[in-house]
């Protein structure tokens, strides 16, 4: 019954300011009455932390061999133990968790940027480019992603640059997906075809106008995907696909020291843990991200 | 529906063949000299020029490429550097124990996954959801390597319960070999002291596979629950009178359990490639500890022909299940032509 | 009308506990409904015609949830009967047709079985078959050619007058004593909106049922109801005979509510809307809820609830500008 009156640009401009702020609030709301997302984030934020201060909350030389303190039980002096090399496992899971950070935010950068470049094209050009396009990541999604990031390492040969390639050689096709999945519903528009015939370019329209109507669901996607990265590359680091001795991964940790399982549990056993934690942060990130950017969860 | 089978068996083929295309690619890619790695070290030059010419590797590329096509259309994969056998013999010793525990997990995974992601969707918020949700995230969140080695250190070294890596005790004679599966050719065989075996060295890798599965089944199925929950058609249920047993197995379940069909066929993809970690840990002689050696190693027809097997179940797998789903989903007969 | 009504319905409250706070959904919802009468429900988007609906069925969902009033339907109060009481009562006694017939019907069972499953609900008694053939008899009665092949396909297969037409068998297969239609018709399309209504008022007046018609098309109202009421902002304003009420209404927002509709003699008359907009539902009821728009407000209407007056013969209606009139009295 209410009609629309031509309001004036500062009543604008305060609706939109208050629209936004609203969604902040809401979004603010969200997160806390998602306890496991506090979780999440508080483990993250953690986890950039130690990243951040690793030389200062590292007791002893990550590299450093001391043979005769080698295999050690966690004790005060060091809190983890020590590995088949007298290194002290609790300055080196603090220094891996660098590495991981490294390999997980290096994919990240390379695999989604990649994937929205190459979906957004395919999807607004269509035709037989979206075809080819499509069926080629058909075929990256064939393979399960763990073996073709094997298979690439593999190939590539071992090494952390190495496995942040093959890993986001592994990713990209899903990010394409999603984005030209996007594209194709954004495309036609009213808005699209209005700016359109406001003469604005093809590029123009794609990068400025498709390509951020993508961006929510691509990070929604990325922020869940963000553990199995992580996992992937530990997985390769285990395999001896993935980082190299005597570089801090977890991965490679784990794998050192299946050797002392019986005995000297905690050489292998407590890097594990720091990767299961990392990977519950970003997993219960992930889903709370999703959570607050679906506009069903704020009706209730 | 035949129009729709069909077009998917075309889309399959161009998918294989672009499989065909990236697997060769991988083998190009490689830095090192394979032949260096087969012909040892101290092999004088001529012998690995000669096994340059005997693999082809001095012909230019699109000849090799031709020519690994041909081999590939003739079921030729080549010889493994490693063992010295035709892959496609070693693909076919390994498979069936990879088969194998990957299907005894993906059972593991099902019978629990679904009830808790349906147990979990209804009792929104309950007790029941907080484990299942946790028990999900834990799953998902778990390196299978690590609980491989915790479950092993845990049950086999300290309390004894399961028995040591491997699939049958090396006192034990396999029985005839049939379908390669230990536990259908016990049974076969009627050798239930093999089967035993068999089930108790199965379960701590299945466990640990299964509950990777798990967990992504049960989330599927409870965020897809929750979806069909909230539709009309669930309200028109109930204003019909339905109790909501009714309306949970006649007008929910059915719809939920849709997608849950894909998520399936996804996870026994993720089970396949989980058992390459896995089966490394478990000693178990699968194509994934196979694929492993061959990785490390750069045993490269047993990569290439090996990965490719992947990736032809992973595409095989996604058929049936694309065909399930149809033949579930009523729409899709109309929407697919 | 000395019978005792079939549904009545008095100061019904809903809240909605959401993110930004209570919304109040309803205030004071009451109305009654007679025997094979059918009683429109009035209102713009939003003010609480589907809530009510929903209310009546005892179907709030969370985060709504009831908090007083009564709803007597045949002389039992459905909201304190217990749980299995009111199943039995849904679908059997008071069904109800909704805004969206494709969404609405469950798109992996056949048709034919959707609406046999209402009756093999309700009578334990009926074997699948003949609830099956009831079930076809029932979409012949609505007219569809070839109601065997009809009832075999699925919902996708249907237009969504089709699917509108299976929702009405649904619902009146069980012959109830109320049908409650939300919306039936602003779903479909402009020119089967008639047809479907007309099939609806057949089949009603044949199985005797009374209806709740929401709508907020005045015209189908006063086509199709012998009685309106009108709501605004989840508060009752004015209830009254179809006549009364949209040729002599009693209330500022109805007077403003029928100045809407564009005048068919009269075209080149400029649209008329009320000024504002509706209020907020985060903060009770303390006074007219009409009042900020209201071209005759007065001062208490700014502070009080005005109560419902009862005018002449069945028309009430609450507003303070008939506070003291000769034929007017609180209730």
């Amino acid at each position: 019954m209410n009609v629309t009156h031509a309001i004036d640009k500062n009543e604008a401009r305060r609706r939109r300011w208050e629209a936004r702020r609203r969604y902040l609030k809401d979004s603010y709301i969200l997160w806390r009455r998602n306890r496991l997302m506090v979780v999440g984030t508080c483990i993250i934020v953690f986890l950039l932390l130690v990243a951040a201060f690793a030389p200062l909350l590292a007791t002893h030389d990550s590299y450093e061999q001391i043979l005769p303190d080698r295999l050690l039980a966690p004790s005060t002096k060091h809190y983890f133990g020590t590995d088949g090399l007298g290194r002290d496992i609790y300055s080196r899971v603090v220094y891996g968790s660098r590495v991981t950070l490294t390999i997980a935010c290096l994919v990240a950068a390379i695999s989604t940027p990649l994937g929205l470049v190459i979906g957004v094209f395919a999807g607004y050009v269509g035709g037989a480019i979206d075809e080819i396009l499509m069926r080629l990541s058909d075929v990256f999604l064939a393979f399960p992603k763990l073996i073709l990031a094997i298979a690439f390492a593999a190939a590539l040969g071992p090494g952390v640059e190495n496995a942040i390639v093959a890993i986001s050689v592994a990713n990209w096709p899903s990010y394409a997906r999603l984005a030209r999945a996007e594209t194709l519903g954004v495309r036609n528009n009213d808005y699209i075809q209005v700016i359109r015939s406001m003469g604005a370019s093809n590029l123009r329209i794609m990068v400025g106008h498709i390509t951020p109507m993508c961006l929510s669901s691509i990070i929604v996607r990325l922020s869940l995907d963000m553990g199995t990265i992580i996992l992937t590359a530990a997985g390769l680091g285990f395999l001896g696909l993935g980082a190299q001795p005597p570089t801090p991964e977890w991965g490679l940790m784990v794998s050192d020291g299946r050797q002392f399982l019986v005995d000297q549990w905690w050489v292998s056993t407590l890097p594990g843990i720091a990767i299961l934690i990392v990977v519950m942060g970003f997993n219960l990130m992930g889903d709370g991200i999703r959570d607050i950017l679906d506009p069903h969860q704020r009706q209730s | 529906m035949l129009q729709y089978i069909l077009r998917r068996l075309f889309t399959l083929i161009i998918t294989l063949v672009g499989i065909m295309v990236v697997t060769f690619f991988i083998s190009l890619v490689v830095p090192l000299d394979p032949l260096a790695s087969i012909a040892g070290p101290q092999a004088p030059q001529e012998t690995v020029e000669r096994l340059r010419t005997l693999y082809g590797f001095d012909q230019p590329i699109y000849v090799q490429f031709g020519r690994y096509m041909q081999r590939l259309l003739h079921a030729d994969l080549g010889t493994s550097f490693q063992t010295g056998r035709p892959v496609l013999d070693d693909i076919i010793q390994y498979f069936p124990a990879t088969i194998e525990l990957a299907t005894m997990a993906l059972i593991v995974s099902i019978i629990i996954g679904i009830p808790l992601g349906i147990l979990s969707a209804v009792y929104r918020n309950s007790a029941v959801d907080h484990f299942s949700r946790v028990l999900s995230l834990i799953g998902v969140s778990m390196p299978v390597f690590w609980l491989g080695l915790v479950l092993l250190l845990i049950f086999y070294f300290k309390l004894g319960w399961f028995p040591e890596p491997g699939r049958l005790d090396i006192m034990l004679i396999e029985p005839e070999r049939i379908t390669g599966m230990l536990l259908v050719d016990s049974v076969i065989a009627l050798d239930f002291e093999v089967f035993w075996d068999a089930l108790k060295h199965i379960v701590l890798p299945a466990a640990v596979l299964g509950l990777y599965g798990l967990a992504g089944i049960a989330r599927i199925v409870r965020s897809s629950m929750l979806d069909v929950l909230s539709q009309e058609y669930i309200k028109t249920a109930r204003i019909k009178g339905l109790n909501e047993f009714l309306v949970l197995t006649r007008h929910a379940l059915r719809n939920a359990l849709v997608p849950a069909v894909t998520v399936i066929g996804l996870t026994y993809g993720g089970l396949l490639e989980g058992s390459v970690l896995t089966e490394t840990i478990f000693s178990w002689p699968g194509l994934g500890r196979y694929l492993a050696t061959a990785f490390l190693t750069l045993d490269l027809n047993a990569v290439v022909g090996g990965t490719m097997l992947v990736a032809l179940m992973f595409s095989l797998v996604n058929l049936v299940v694309d065909l399930i789903y149809a033949f579930l989903n009523p729409q899709i007969t109309l929407t697919a032509s | 009308m000395t019978t005792q009504p079939l549904l009545s319905v008095k100061n019904l409250k809903v809240h909605f506990y959401t993110l930004r706070g209570i919304v109040h959904a309803l205030e004071r919802v009451a109305f009654e409904l007679n025997r094979q009468e059918t009683l429109g429900l009035a209102g713009e988007t939003g003010c609480g015609k589907s809530v009510t609906a929903r209310a009546i069925l005892r179907l709030i969902d969370p985060p709504g949830r009831i908090i007083s009033g009564s709803i007597i339907f045949e002389g039992r109060d459905i909201l304190t009967i217990d749980e299995a009481e009111v199943r039995d009562i849904r679908g059997s006694q008071i069904s109800m047709i909704m805004q969206e017939p494709k969404m609405s019907l469950n798109p992996v069972i056949r048709v034919g079985d959707q609406v046999a499953e209402t009756l093999l609900i309700h009578d334990r008694s009926l074997n699948r078959r003949s609830a099956r053939r009831q079930a076809v008899d029932m979409l012949a009665q609505l007219g569809i050619p070839d109601p065997t092949r009809m009832a075999q396909r699925y919902p996708h297969e249907l237009s969504g007058g089709m699917s509108q037409r299976i929702m009405i068998a649904m619902m009146l297969v069980t012959r109830p004593k109320l049908l409650i239609a939300d919306e039936p018709t602003s779903a479909l399309d402009v020119t089967i909106q008639a047809q479907i209504l007309a099939l609806m008022q057949t089949l009603v007046s044949e199985i005797q049922t009374s209806v709740l018609m929401i709508t907020h098309d005045l015209g189908v109202m006063a086509e199709t109801c012998e009685r309106v009421a009108v709501m605004y902002a989840g508060d009752m304003v004015e209830v009254g005979s179809v006549h009364n009420v949209l040729k002599h209404p009693q209330h500022p927002y109805t007077q403003g509510l029928l100045q809407t509709v564009p005048d068919k003699a009269n075209p080149d008359q400029p649209l008329f809307s009320i000024e504002g907009n509706v209020p907020s539902l985060l903060e009770p009821q303390t006074n007219c809820r009409f009042a900020p728009r209201c071209a005759h407000v007065m001062d208490r209407c700014k502070r009080e609830i005005p109560p419902v007056y009862n005018l002449n013969g069945d028309h009430q209606a609450a507003c303070f500008l008939h506070d003291g009139s000769p034929e007017a009295q609180a209730v």
